[in-house]
């Protein structure tokens, strides 16, 4: 899966550069997730804008991630969501758990 | 897409990679639905998704032992519905038996089979011929 991590504001931000996120991608985006938490990256931006389609895994991957920041008193939030997109945080009621931003900069406004 | 009966007949390798395939054609057909009066980008993606977890619900219970194995998607366009049948040759699973999901402490997975029965009408999972075939029903109201 095409990834570029960059250090903004503090914030390890992971722009995700594929379309589509499915069961053919997402253990690549959970492994990659889990290796920076690893790397002691614990506070992490995911964005979003790009991706017009994900599945269950997708969500099950971005979950793992989040479980993981947490645990290490970090967290993992989102940013840039396509509308149908988000519709798929609302249907799981993921977005009661995800930070959820418009965009980055409304993202690093609310920890200032 | 004119309203007289269409039918669209996969057959893949038990591969995640063909999942993009499948989803894209399901939207496609969503996309193109013009006796849908609802909202067809909000139906294109449902019916991408549908697709996608149908399939790789599939691929997870196609047998193994057998690297050859497929999985058979038809997907029929009518007037009034799209009906969608995934076909595996694995053991099966008892459909009635799969909860909902935990939503006050999500897993990482056992939502594919919650977004098929919550965003489609019917869904059923039943032996044919010696194949499992999971049928979803979209009525175009």
């Amino acid at each position: 899966m095409k990834l570029n991590l960059e250090k903004l504001n503090g914030y390890s931000v992971l722009f995700i550069q594929v379309e589509r996120i499915d069961a053919h991608n997402s253990g690549d985006l959970k492994e990659y997730i889990l290796d920076m938490i690893e790397q002691g990256e614990v506070n992490i931006i995911v964005q979003l804008e790009r991706v017009r389609f994900i599945d269950s895994s997708g969500l099950g991957a971005l979950l793992s991630g989040y479980k993981n920041t947490a645990a290490r008193s970090g967290k993992l939030a989102l940013s840039n969501l396509q509308p149908q997109v988000l519709s798929m945080f609302e249907l799981t009621r993921l977005n009661r758990v995800f930070e959820i931003y418009a965009d980055l900069d409304e993202a690093f406004a609310s920890e200032s | 897409m004119c309203s007289s009966d269409i039918q669209v007949d996969l057959i893949i390798p038990t591969k995640t990679k063909y999942l993009d395939l499948i989803g894209s054609i399901g939207e496609r057909i969503g996309k193109d639905l013009e006796t849908f009066t609802g909202d067809r980008e909000a139906l294109a993606y449902h019916l991408n998704l549908v697709l996608t977890e149908a399939t790789i619900n599939a691929i997870k219970h196609a047998n193994y032992d057998n690297p050859e194995d497929t999985v058979r998607i038809v997907i029929q366009i009518q007037e009034n519905a799209v009906i969608i049948k995934v076909y595996d040759h694995g053991q099966g699973f008892d459909l009635e038996s799969v909860p909902l999901p935990d939503f006050e402490h999500l897993k990482e997975n056992g939502m594919g089979l919650f977004f098929i029965k919550s965003l489609m009408d019917s869904v059923t999972y039943t032996r044919q011929n010696g194949c499992n075939v999971l049928e979803i029903i979209k009525y175009l109201k």
